[in-house]
C-alpha cells in the first residue's frame, strides 16, 4: 500500500535532481521555499478534493467557491470592517455551508456528484461577478487585516506558514482517514456502498461529511490564497483550480472509481505538480506548454501505475493458484475443520468454478 | 442410438498447479437431452469453455461435424451450432429483444451507411419467440423482462444461429417453480426438432425430469454416466460425491424459547397492500420458504432497516423496537447475512480483518479511533471460531473461495450479539463441506439462545435444516409447518397459495 507513495517520493526526487543538474536555481533556497509555499496553497484543498474522490465522487466547484468566498471575505473586512476572527469564521462557514449544500443534494436528492458541483462551479462563479459587479476587489491601503495576513502568508523561520498549515492539516486528516472509524467507513463507502450500508454504517452521512470537509478546507484556501495575491477578481480568481486538486489526488494514488487514496499520496501528488510547474519556469520552457507538460506527467503517471497493479495482482493469482493446488487435499481438509456431530451432506452445490 | 454430433475425447485442461479436466470423454447424441452434473469444482464449467470455443483444452480431440480439432475458437463453435444460455444471463438491458438477438450480427440496411435494420430484425425474431411461446415482443427493452424472459431471449438467439447443441448452466436457479415447469416445456420442443440440450443443474429433480442420460463429474473427471433407466436421486448423488446421503437436520439442544422476535402486520413496500405475521422463537431456525419474488428478502430488508417499513411493529421479547435504519436493527441486536454477499455482504477489496469489524468497528474505538490491537484480536478469533481458510486476516476477501467469504459475512455479525438473524439463501453457490459448517453454526447459534429465520429456495435445505418453516406466498405468510408436516409437497402447495390437505395437516 506504501509502495504507490514511495513510488511517488522516487519520482518526485529524480525529477528534483535532473532539473537541479540542469538548473541550479532550481535547488536554491528561494526557489525551494517559494513552492513550499504554493505547495501549501494548492495542498490544503486538494485535501478535501482526496477525500470527496475517496467517496467516488468529485469536486468541481472549488476554485469557484474561492472566488465567491474570496469577494465576500475581502468586502467584510474593508467595506464592513468586520473583526478579522469574525470574518474568518464567517468565511469557514461559507464554506462548510456550500460543501454541506452539495453533500445534501447528493446523498439525500441522489443527484450525481459531477452534475451539483458542475453547477456549483457555475453558479459560485456566477455569484461572485454578480456581486462585485465584475470589479476586482482587494485591500485599500489601510491594514484592515494585517494581523491575519502575517499569518496567512508570513513565514516561520523562512519555512512558508502556508507550508506549515498544509503540514498541519495533513497530518489531522491523516489520522482522520487512516487511524479512525470514520476514515474506515469512508473507504468502505467508496468502495461498496451497498456493503457499507447493510453493515450499519449511515452512508449518507459519511459521505455528506466529506463534502463539509472539503467546503471547510476550501474556506481555509480561500483566506490564503486573498493574503496571497491581496486581491480577488471574481472572473479569474481560483478559475481551474479544482483541476488541480483532482490532478494532485489522481496523481497521490486516488482512484476516480473510490475508495483508494492516502493523505500523503496526495501531498505528493501536490508536490509534483507544483515541481512540474516550476520545472517549466526555470527550464525555460515556454510557459504555454505548462499544462501539456502537467497533463502528459498526470497520463504517463497513473498508466505506469495501473500496469505496475496489473501486474502484482497477476502475480498474487499465480501465487494463490499454487497455493490451492492439490484440490483433493483442500477437499479433505475442509472436510475434517467441519464439525463432526454435522452429518450433512447436502446433494445440491453452487457452482463457480 | 441416434447420430454423434459432438464429440469430446480424453481432453485435459491444466492451469498452472491444477488440473481442472483429466482425461474427460463425452458424446451429445442429435436430439438428446445431456445432464451434466458434479459437485463444486468438478470440471462442469471449464468443460463447457472447452466446448465453447472459449478456452483451449490442454489435451484431446474435439470432432465436430467430421472433422477434428485440437482446439476451436468461439467464432468456429458458433458457426458447428454450438450456443451457450449462460448462468449469469448476458444480455444488454438497454436494448430491446431483437438487438439482443442479434447482438454482433446485426442486419443492416443503407448499403455504405450501415444503419442498422430493425424492422428486419423484429421480423425474424417474431417466429422464434411464437415458438417458444412467449408473450413479449421483439421490441420490448430487456430491462423490462423477467429472468425467465430473458432465458427466452437467449434461447431464442441460439434458435437464431440455428444451434444444434444448446448449453444451459443452471437455468432455473433464479426461476420460479412454474417458470422452471415452463423451461422444461421449451427444452421438450427443442429436443422435439432434434436440438440436443446440455443441462448443467444441481437441481437433480429437474434432471430426473428432463434428462436422456447424465454425465457426472468429479474432481475433473468423469466418474460416472447414467442411462434413462437408472436415474435416480440416490444414484446421482452418490456419484457425485462418492457417499451416501444422510441426514441434514441436527435437532436444537434444548426446545426453543419464548421471546424471539415477532412480527406483526408488516407491510412492506414491496407489497403494500399485504401483512405479514411472523413469529420466530429463541434457540430455532425457521426456515423460510416461498417463490422467488415471494416477499422473503423484503421482509428481511424491511426487519433490518434497509426498506422502510409502511405499517406493522416488530417485537423482541414482547417489547417494540425501532428499526428506522441497519443501524438501529444492528443496535437492537437483528442482524442479516444478506442474498448477495459479493454486494452487500462484503466489500471485496477490503482485507478480511477490516470487514469482520466493519460494522463493530465504533465499539472498541477510543475517541473514534481504530483500536488496532483489538481489531486484529476479533478478527483473529472469527477467523479461528470459523475455521476461515486464509493465510491471514490481512487478505483481501475477493481471495476466497465462496464459502469463506460467506464466514467472513458472519464473523461481521458473531464479533458481536445476535438476538435474531436473518439468513438470506445462506449457502448459494457455496460448496457442500462449507454447507454443511455453516449449517452446524446456525445450529450452534440457535443453541445459544438467537432466533434465526433462513430464507432458502432450496428444498433440501429448508427442509433439512429448519425446526420450523414459514411459507410465503405473494407478500404474506400462508402457512407455518412443524416438523411432522414438513414435505416438499406440503411446501409448495403454501408456496403457490393453497391451503394444506386437511388430511395433512392434521397428520401428527
Amino acid at each position: 500500500m506504501m509502495k504507490k507513495e514511495l513510488g511517488l517520493c522516487l519520482l518526485l526526487a529524480v525529477i528534483s535532481a535532473i532539473t537541479g543538474a540542469i538548473n541550479p536555481a532550481f535547488l536554491s533556497l528561494v526557489n525551494l521555499l517559494n513552492m513550499a509555499n504554493l505547495i501549501g496553497l494548492f495542498g490544503v484543498f486538494a485535501l478535501g478534493e482526496g477525500l470527496v474522490i475517496i467517496t467516488g465522487g468529485i469536486d468541481l466547484s472549488l476554485g469557484s467557491m474561492f472566488a465567491l468566498l474570496g469577494v465576500v471575505f475581502i468586502d467584510l473586512l474593508t467595506t464592513y470592517q468586520i473583526y478579522w476572527p469574525f470574518a474568518l469564521l464567517l468565511v469557514l462557514l461559507g464554506g462548510l455551508a456550500l460543501g454541506g449544500i452539495q453533500g445534501f443534494l447528493i446523498t439525500r436528492l441522489k443527484m450525481q456528484p459531477f452534475i451539483v458541483t458542475l453547477c456549483g462551479l457555475l453558479i459560485y462563479r456566477g455569484a461572485a461577478r454578480y456581486y462585485t459587479s465584475d470589479s476586482t476587489r482587494g485591500f485599500g491601503y489601510g491594514d484592515e487585516a494585517s494581523t491575519l495576513s502575517t499569518i496567512a502568508s508570513g513565514n516561520i523561520g523562512g519555512i512558508p506558514n502556508t507550508f506549515i498549515f498544509l503540514i498541519i492539516l495533513a497530518l489531522i486528516l491523516g489520522v482522520l482517514l487512516h487511524r479512525s472509524v470514520y476514515g474506515r467507513w469512508l473507504y468502505a463507502v467508496g468502495k461498496n456502498e451497498e456493503a457499507a450500508r447493510f453493515s450499519g454504517i449511515s452512508t449518507n452521512i459519511v459521505i455528506a461529511t466529506a463534502y463539509i470537509i472539503s467546503g471547510g478546507l476550501a474556506g481555509i484556501s480561500t483566506v490564503l490564497f486573498v493574503f496571497y495575491t491581496n486581491s480577488v477578481s471574481p472572473s479569474s480568481f481560483g478559475n481551474f483550480y479544482e483541476l488541480y486538486a483532482i490532478a494532485a489526488a489522481v496523481l497521490g494514488g486516488c482512484s476516480l472509481r473510490g475508495g483508494e487514496g492516502s493523505i500523503l499520496g496526495i501531498v505528493l501528488g501536490t508536490a509534483l505538480l507544483q515541481v512540474l510547474q516550476n520545472l517549466v519556469n526555470i527550464l525555460g520552457i515556454p510557459n504555454s506548454l505548462n499544462f501539456a507538460v502537467m497533463g502528459t506527467v498526470i497520463l504517463v503517471g497513473v498508466l505506469a501505475d495501473q500496469q505496475l497493479q496489473a501486474r502484482r495482482r497477476r502475480k498474487a493469482a499465480l501465487a494463490s493458484l499454487a497455493r490451492t493446488a492439490p484440490r483433493s487435499t483442500l477437499v479433505q481438509a475442509k472436510q475434517s475443520a467441519s464439525p463432526p456431530r454435522v452429518a450433512a451432506l447436502p446433494t445440491r452445490t453452487g457452482d463457480q468454478a | 442410438m441416434a447420430e454423434t454430433l459432438l464429440e469430446l475425447t480424453s481432453i485435459s485442461k491444466t492451469y498452472p498447479g491444477v488440473r481442472a479436466l483429466d482425461d474427460v470423454s463425452l458424446r451429445v447424441y442429435r436430439g438428446e437431452v445431456l445432464g451434466l452434473i458434479g459437485e463444486n469444482g468438478a470440471g462442469k464449467s471449464t468443460l463447457m469453455r472447452v466446448l465453447g470455443g472459449v478456452i483451449a483444452p490442454s489435451e484431446g480431440v474435439i470432432r465436430i461435424g467430421g472433422n477434428d480439432l485440437a482446439r476451436m475458437t468461439v467464432s468456429e463453435a458458433t458457426r458447428a451450432g454450438i450456443a451457450f444460455v449462460h448462468q449469469e444471463l448476458n444480455l444488454f438491458e438497454n436494448l430491446d429483444v431483437a438487438a439482443n438477438v442479434f447482438i454482433g450480427r446485426e442486419k443492416l440496411t443503407g448499403g455504405p451507411l450501415k444503419l442498422v435494420d430493425n424492422a428486419q430484425m423484429r421480423a425474424r425474431v417474431t417466429p422464434l419467440l411464437e415458438r417458444l411461446g412467449a408473450d413479449f415482443t421483439p421490441n420490448t427493452p430487456v430491462d423490462n423482462l423477467s429472468i425467465a424472459e430473458r432465458q427466452m431471449v437467449e434461447i431464442a438467439k441460439a434458435l437464431s444461429i440455428d444451434a444444434r447443441v444448446i448449453i444451459m448452466d443452471e437455468p432455473t436457479s433464479s426461476l420460479t417453480i412454474s417458470e422452471t415447469e415452463r423451461l422444461l416445456e421449451v427444452i421438450a420442443d427443442l429436443k422435439a426438432h432434434d436440438i440436443s440440450v446440455i443441462y448443467i443443474s444441481h437441481r437433480l429433480g429437474e434432471i430426473m425430469t428432463c434428462a436422456d442420460r447424465v454425465v457426472v463429474l468429479r474432481d475433473g473427471r468423469t466418474v460416472g454416466e447414467l442411462a434413462r433407466h437408472e436415474l435416480s436421486h440416490a444414484a446421482m448423488i452418490r456419484l457425485m460425491i462418492g457417499r451416501d446421503l444422510k441426514a441434514l437436520y441436527t435437532p436444537p439442544k434444548r426446545s426453543p424459547q419464548p421471546g424471539g422476535c415477532d412480527i406483526v402486520g408488516l407491510v412492506t413496500i414491496a407489497y403494500p397492500d399485504r401483512q405479514i405475521d411472523l413469529s420466530v422463537r429463541r434457540g430455532e431456525i425457521l426456515g423460510l420458504a416461498g417463490l422467488v419474488g415471494a416477499g422473503r428478502t423484503s421482509l428481511a430488508r424491511a426487519v433490518f432497516g434497509i426498506d422502510p417499513l409502511l405499517g406493522g411493529e416488530i417485537r423482541i421479547g414482547d417489547a417494540p423496537v425501532g428499526v428506522a435504519s441497519p443501524r438501529d436493527a444492528i443496535r437492537q441486536g437483528i442482524y442479516l447475512v444478506p442474498e448477495d454477499r459479493k454486494k452487500s455482504g462484503l466489500v471485496l477489496e477490503l482485507p478480511i480483518r477490516e470487514n469482520v469489524t466493519l460494522a463493530s468497528l465504533l465499539n472498541y474505538a477510543r475517541m473514534w479511533l481504530v483500536n488496532g490491537a483489538v481489531e486484529r484480536k476479533i478478527a483473529k478469533e472469527q477467523v479461528r471460531s470459523l475455521s476461515i481458510k486464509a493465510p491471514s486476516i490481512d487478505m483481501e476477501a475477493v481471495t476466497l473461495s465462496g464459502g469463506n467469504q460467506q464466514k467472513v459475512v458472519l464473523g461481521k455479525w458473531l464479533s458481536m450479539q445476535p438476538r435474531v438473524m436473518f439468513f438470506d439463501e445462506p449457502t448459494r453457490g457455496i460448496d457442500v463441506g462449507a454447507k454443511s459448517e455453516i449449517y452446524a453454526l446456525m445450529r450452534d447459534l440457535a443453541d445459544q439462545g438467537v432466533a434465526i429465520v433462513m430464507i432458502s429456495s432450496d428444498m433440501e435445505e429448508v427442509i433439512g435444516v429448519s425446526d420450523r418453516v414459514a411459507v410465503m406466498h405473494e407478500g404474506a405468510v400462508s402457512g407455518v409447518l412443524e416438523r411432522e408436516q414438513f414435505s416438499e409437497y406440503n411446501v409448495l402447495r403454501l408456496a403457490i397459495g393453497q391451503a394444506l390437505e386437511t388430511v395433512e395437516a392434521a397428520a401428527p
